[in-house]
């Protein structure tokens, strides 16, 4: 199928190909095995300037936008979404400076990010806060002419390794869903340490951990817009970064495809392959259907973001939801026709089904992305259009 | 200092067809890469044109389509390319070709170093190198595995040279050519600033005419003095037999075998 790509657009998904073949798909395995923080293909990354394919050319960038980054993200998910991810959410971390940060803001930080000489993070999340953002505890008391942020965040990706962070903090608990900030910390600033490293189910060569502030000093140089404008910002990040993670979905999901379609052609059962019985060519076709779609709702969405719309959070959230239930499905289905050999860790696939889990829960659970839809469709109508 | 790295682009391995009437590899229409081995000559020049700030130029004698090759180089960070094509140098073997390249290579003197991948994967020859080195009249060590040093002042290259058994050290002086085995060093990727950079830049392309020092009768077939009679897959091999059990009843059957096959 092809989506009528630029011919830059067509050089960053064939560099991220090549490269997620020659330097993530040898080594996916033993990363998923000791979840070492996969620093060899960052630098590789860096290196082909593949960290700045969003970023503007004037802050060392490509000069790409949503779409030139899910395309690479795609292709890295295809040899291992763990990987991918931790690419992906240097993005995640960057696009709060990038889309709200000021000239001496993006000066100072984006080329170091665009050149993956630094990697960023985003921290939003804390125990008691997870959907229920509005719950962060985190806060941020303004003395003179710093902020002290004291609080921790959880399950943040990138943490500890990333050197860059943007956290939601509360500046005013009185205003609410208004009293949240942004501020760009600094890994190394006293007051600010990681805890350890969690053990997860799936992406296990992505690294997350806590972010734990304790009267951590940050200048006000570092406040991200203004005071009150958090959630407002997070919102944002999280819409703009949504369909990099339809795009994760979609590249796990192809990579199981591809991987239960091979298989089929060559297992041999009853004096002939399986991909000649109805069975599996249904399932295949299915997922194949399935993955094609997802694709192109997660272009169109990151498309629409790039073109500069201002309504995108439905068709972010369509991309994402949609594309993240398609993986699951997809890869529980390609475990399912490579059946033993699916079930076995000598085999790429169970690992794609543990990964593909994630897409579900994070950057917005399905759940609230499917509440997103809804009251956008509501208010819509509301509108009369 | 000025690097000049030669590259070839050779067909990607799977893909082959030979010309039945030149018996030798049709290029057009197929995948092409850059011959694996001269990856490693490209790194190699841009490792030590970012130590020592020298100007890179990448030099190769093919098709039109070559000039994707130099392409390629250029992404990865070399400054400059140039393409040698010309129906008159098709069907060269080693010496036309090192002739030829020679031409070129002193068209863009002065030079330090040249940088040659070791063999084709297509020719399997590794003679261009030395060839080029021999027409110009300059030193060379081939099956480089690790340059130590290059002093600029003194004009000297300190290198290894690997050989089956170990490696030798080995010292030249500049201009000088080396050829590059892949144990060197791990190419890098091109980047996306170097994909547009290539784009952009328009590499010259010199025929036989612009090689003014040239005689014609030396360049393609007519100064090829190995000319390819026939091009043949070997016979395929027959499966191997493997005994098993006491040495004494190995070692005779292995006797009864051999006489049976008249090889004793």
């Amino acid at each position: 199928m092809d989506y009528f790509l630029t011919e830059e657009q067509k050089e960053i998904r064939d560099l991220a190909r090549r490269i997620a073949r020659e330097k993530v798909l040898p080594v996916r395995a033993e990363l998923d095995e000791s979840e070492e923080f996969p620093w060899p293909v960052m630098k590789s990354l860096a290196e082909a300037d593949l960290f700045g394919v969003y970023l503007p050319e004037e802050y060392g960038g490509i000069g790409g936008g949503c779409f030139e980054l899910c395309l690479a993200v795609e292709e890295l998910s295809r040899a291992c979404g763990g990987v991918a991810v931790t690419y992906a959410a240097s993005a995640l971390g960057a696009f709060p400076i990038l889309l709200f940060g000021n000239g001496q803001q993006k000066e100072k930080y984006l080329p170091q990010i665009a050149a993956g000489k630094k990697l960023a993070a985003f921290a939003l999340t804390e125990a008691n806060a997870g959907s229920d953002a509005g719950g962060i505890q985190t806060a941020a008391r303004p003395d003179k002419d710093e902020y002290i942020l004291n609080g921790t965040k959880q399950w943040i990706t990138n943490g500890g390794e990333s050197e860059i962070y943007t956290v939601i903090a509360m500046t005013d608990k009185s205003k609410g869903s208004r009293g949240a900030s942004a501020f760009i910390v600094e890994k190394g600033t006293p007051g600010f340490e990681f805890g350890k490293k969690e053990k997860k189910m799936g992406i296990r060569a992505s690294t997350t951990r806590e972010l734990v502030f304790t009267d951590c000093r940050v200048p006000k140089e570092n406040l991200l817009g203004r005071e009150g404008m958090g959630f407002m910002l997070a919102m944002r990040t999280l819409d703009t970064s949504r369909p990099g993670i339809g795009a994760q979905a979609v590249g796990i999901a192809q990579g199981a495809l591809d991987e239960a379609i091979d298989y089929a052609r060559e297992r041999v059962q009853f004096g002939k392959p399986i991909s000649s019985f109805q069975a599996i060519q249904h399932m295949l076709a299915d997922m194949a259907t399935q993955v094609e779609a997802a694709r192109a709702l997660t272009y169109a969405a990151a498309r629409y973001i790039d073109s500069g719309a201002k309504d995108v959070s439905k068709i972010s959230a369509m991309a994402k939801v949609f594309a993240s239930d398609v993986a699951m499905q997809v890869t529980t289905q390609a475990v399912q026709i490579l059946g033993g050999y699916g079930y076995m860790r000598d085999y790429p696939i169970e690992k794609m089904m543990r990964d593909a889990k994630i897409t579900q829960i994070y950057e917005g659970t399905n759940q609230i992305q499917r509440n997103v839809i809804a009251l956008q469709l509501i208010k819509e109508k509301a509108q009369g259009k | 200092m000025n690097i000049i790295v030669c590259i070839k682009q050779v067909p990607e391995t799977g893909n082959v067809r030979i010309d039945p009437q030149t018996h030798t590899l049709i290029r057009s229409g197929v995948p092409s890469i850059i011959n694996p081995m001269d990856t490693y000559a490209i790194e190699e020049a841009l490792r030590w044109k970012e130590k020592l700030g020298a100007s890179t130029t990448v030099l190769t004698m093919g098709p039109p389509q070559a000039e994707g090759a130099l392409k390629e180089a250029i992404s990865m960070g070399i400054d400059h390319g140039i393409l040698l094509s010309d129906k008159k140098f098709a069907g060269s073997d080693t010496y036309a070709t090192a002739y030829t390249l020679a031409l070129a290579v002193r068209k863009l003197a002065p030079y330090d170093l040249i940088f040659c991948g070791k063999q084709a994967i297509d020719g399997d020859t590794a003679q261009v190198g030395p060839g080029l080195a021999e027409h110009l009249g300059i030193a060379h060590i081939a099956y480089v595995k690790k340059i130590e040093e290059i002093d600029r002042d003194g004009a000297l290259v300190r290198a290894e040279r690997l050989m089956e058994d170990g490696y030798e050290i080995v010292n030249i002086r500049m201009p000088c050519l080396l050829t590059v085995v892949k144990e060197i060093n791990e190419p890098r990727f091109p980047s996306l600033k170097g994909k547009m950079r290539a784009r952009k830049l328009e590499i010259p392309t010199w025929s036989a005419e612009d090689l003014e020092a040239g005689e014609m009768e030396n360049f393609g077939l007519s100064g090829s003095p190995t000319q390819v009679r026939t091009i043949f897959p070997p016979p395929a091999r027959g499966k191997g037999e493997i005994f098993g059990g006491e040495a004494s009843v190995m070692a005779q059957t292995l006797l009864e075998r051999l006489k049976a096959q008249k090889v004793i």
